[in-house]
């Protein structure tokens, strides 16, 4: 079994509202898996089916080949996206509480504590109330939280969030280090520079269903399109004539004596012959491919059909959806 | 460690640590202790100038009580009988019979129709002692430090003349019973708003994202109710033995005072024993009279009622309020939803007061059988004493009892699982329904 999580044809109804319908999703073993999709496209009731908080209506969710049960509870770790903690509890003792309930012994839980305390050096915070940690603060009690018990699934939705950019990277390398020790994560993030950051693999939901899945540089390379940016200094007419054919100029900008131009490959050529042309005419200074970003990817695969920009008129055929309903 | 053994766990400490359940264990039983006082207080009051009757079978009293400013002592030669039916018509206000064997049983009998107080009672035996005293070392010859060491204390015995029975402590258990209502009602309502604010609170902090990715939305519900329904218990048991440890405190200072042998030599010395005991025994009889009072009390029966009604009408109520909590996502959105419950709630309160006169009506009869009143009225119903004939309704009662809390807390928790991952949605009732049939 290489796939550490598997879902299979989810379906959630709430009420007269459609969270999933009919999503599967394989999360490898040992990888980061990006949870991707608008607001209200399914996410947070696909992570709580997962966390068995709510049951779907059919489907089947298999963790290391096994079905889903209660007992998977204590190797699975989530940090939801809203999260708090008992503001007039202490560190320590809300700490120790929430590891006992994910199934650690006293002692146990006490001596990991102690590890991460130190790690993060937050020693000092034992015996403050939480109510005097500022929200950072609070967010790295979650995650340690969330980690305390060695989990072999960690579901982290937007686990940066709240955090200053020093923390933000703190906290990926733990996460990162952690999927080197064997931990399978799955992310769920709006933020895209992370997603290509860090994420081997995701899925796109949206409205209920998935519609894009796979490894991240696979589907970045699928939605090229054949563009190429290049700087080089030099006259831009002479440069102009030399895309006699076959080539597109798409952009041109001019920042001092540096000339930027946006090129598309027409079908037939190639780079090469790109550069071949380019070369007597131009002393280049870069030459890349432009591969879309996850976030151009996302906006793509999400966007509305032109012409329909109203939710309403997109769901005329089923009244039921109109109404929304509970939760995500 | 079970899970929702370990929610029970958190709940309660963090409740009990607070300085709020610490004052108010300690001001509680100062509370109640400050309540019996005043009951004693009340009983030691002078009400109105009693008129006596004294028919003296022995005619060894020679009619020489003294009156003082609240008895006034009149004198008939008739019997008990006859002097009965005139007292019925004339304007005393009580007959006080002295036997023919009053030097052998020491005791008297005063027929009321006002109820003579203690500080009276006292006055009156304590005249017919000294007129006894006169009369026995008179005839017996004997010395008065002789007669110091073996005189007799005069016993009153009370008869209401209209009713002629010695329940005048009907009124008083029945009205014991509805204290007992009285703190059900209170700490359903106090507790039960606990629970509703402590879900509140996880909900409206986020806290429960986290702990429902570790344990099921039922076991948190029933964890955060029974942690609360302990602190209850723990505060009602604090109640009792601080508040016993004060009475019998309180008990023991009287009695030392009246008892110290110090004291006591003082008396023998001045023989002012009968003057200054008359004036300090009826302190020392109210608090024997508070003492008898709850002697007939059945402890036993009333706290374990007390317990079973607590617990029961507590996890109905609380459960309503855990579902409430959970259907709201601030506590000024609680209005709409507060009101099916406390309304319930208020109305066994007053059907209770009710209750206490008239404690076999029919009101009181089918409000102590509904679950919703009937923790707050069958307190009263059992203080009052049910006939073993009747001893049927309040096994009904337990048993509908127990089964509605049981069904509440199905329909709370169903209700409770969905609406705490629910934000910022006014709820209505048609939605409440709904939840109900969400898949788990």
């Amino acid at each position: 079994m290489s796939d550490l999580l598997s879902v299979n044809n989810v379906v959630k109804k709430y009420a007269s509202h459609l969270a999933l319908n009919k999503v599967s999703i394989d999360v490898p073993r040992q990888s980061i898996y990006g949870l991707l999709g608008p607001n209200g496209a399914g996410k947070t009731s696909l992570i709580r089916i997962i966390n068995q908080i709510t049951a779907p209506d059919s489907g089947e969710i298999f963790l290391n080949g096994e079905k889903l049960r209660p007992g998977h509870i204590s190797v699975i770790g989530y940090l939801p996206e809203e999260r708090g903690l008992y503001k007039k509890m202490k560190v320590g003792e809300q700490a120790l509480y929430f590891a006992m309930l994910k199934g650690l012994t006293r002692k146990d839980a006490l001596t990991k504590l102690k590890i991460w305390f130190e790690k993060f050096e937050i020693q000092g915070w034992w015996n403050k109330k939480v109510e005097e940690l500022s929200k950072g603060m609070q967010q790295k009690i979650q995650f340690i939280i969330t980690v305390l018990h060695q989990p072999e699934l960690l579901i982290l939705d937007e686990p940066f969030s709240g955090f200053d950019p020093i923390n933000t990277n703190i906290i990926k390398d733990e996460i990162l280090r952690m999927r080197k020790e064997g931990a399978t994560v799955i992310f769920s993030t709006h933020n895209m520079a992370s997603v290509e950051e860090i994420c081997d693999s995701i899925a796109l939901l949206n409205k209920a269903e998935k519609i894009l899945e796979g490894r991240v540089n696979e589907i970045r390379s699928a939605h090229k399109t054949n563009i190429y940016e290049i700087e080089f200094r030099g006259n831009m007419i002479g440069f102009a004539n030399a895309l006699w054919s076959n080539f597109e100029l798409l952009e041109k900008t001019e920042e001092g004596n540096i000339q930027k131009a946006k090129i598309k490959l027409l079908k037939g050529s190639t780079s090469n012959k790109l550069l071949e042309n380019l070369l007597p005419v131009a002393d280049i200074v870069s030459f890349r491919e432009i591969i879309p970003g996850m976030n151009d990817i996302f906006i793509e695969h999400v966007s509305e059909p032109p012409g329909i920009k109203n939710r309403e008129i997109l769901f005329f055929n089923s009244k039921e959806l109109k109404k929304g309903g509970a939760g995500e | 460690m079970n899970k929702t053994l370990l929610i029970i766990q958190r709940e309660f400490l963090s409740r009990v640590r607070k300085k709020s359940f610490i004052v108010m264990t300690f001001l509680g039983p100062v509370l109640i202790a400050g309540f019996i006082s005043l009951a004693i207080w009340m009983t030691l009051k002078e009400p109105e100038i009693q008129l006596a009757l004294v028919i003296d079978e022995t005619k060894i009293l020679s009619n020489e009580l003294q009156n003082s400013d609240n008895i006034v002592f009149s004198y008939s030669a008739d019997t008990l009988p006859v002097a009965i039916q005139k007292f019925a018509k004339s304007s005393f206000t009580s007959l006080v019979f002295i036997p023919n064997n009053i030097l052998t049983s020491n005791s008297i009998v005063i027929h009321y129709k006002t109820y003579p107080s203690f500080n009276i009672q006292r006055y009156i035996a304590g005249e017919i002692e000294k007129s006894l005293d006169k009369y026995k070392i008179k005839s017996f010859n004997l010395d008065k430090e002789t007669y110091e060491r073996i005189k007799d204390r005069v016993t009153v015995n009370t008869v209401d003349f209209k009713s002629k029975t010695d329940d005048k402590f009907k009124m008083e258990i029945t009205l014991v019973g509805f204290a007992f209502a009285v703190l059900i009602y209170m700490f359903i309502f106090m507790y039960g708003v606990q629970v509703m604010r402590g879900v509140i609170e996880e909900k409206t902090s986020r806290v429960v994202e986290i702990i429902i990715s570790s344990v099921k939305p039922f076991q948190l519900m029933m964890g955060k109710i029974i942690g609360i329904a302990l602190v209850g218990l723990t505060q009602f048991l604090l109640w009792m033995v601080l508040s016993s440890a004060l009475i019998f405190a309180a008990k023991n200072v009287i009695m030392n005072e009246k008892y110290d042998p110090s004291k006591m030599m003082k008396h023998q010395m001045t023989s002012e024993l009968m003057k200054d005991s008359s004036k300090e025994i009826p302190l020392d009889a109210g608090v024997n009279e508070v003492t008898d009072l709850l002697s007939r009390i059945n402890f036993p029966l009333m706290i374990s009622m007390f317990v079973f009604y607590f617990i029961g009408g507590y996890l109905l109520y609380a459960s309503l309020f855990a579902a409430v909590g959970a259907a709201v996502d601030s506590e000024s959105d609680t209005q709409q939803f507060m009101a099916p419950i406390t309304i319930p709630l208020v109305f066994g309160f007053i059907v209770a007061e009710f209750a206490i006169q008239n404690p076999e009506g029919s009101a009181a009869f089918w409000f102590s059988i509904l679950p919703l009143t009937s923790p707050v009225v069958m307190m009263v119903r059992i203080a009052s004493g049910i006939s073993s004939a009747n001893l049927w309704q309040v096994y009904l009662s337990m048993v509908v009892l127990t089964g509605t809390f049981i069904f509440t807390t199905w329909i709370a928790g169903r209700i409770y699982r969905t609406g705490i991952l629910m934000y910022g949605k006014k709820v209505t009732y048609k939605e409440l329904w709904k939840w109900l049939f969400y898949k788990g």
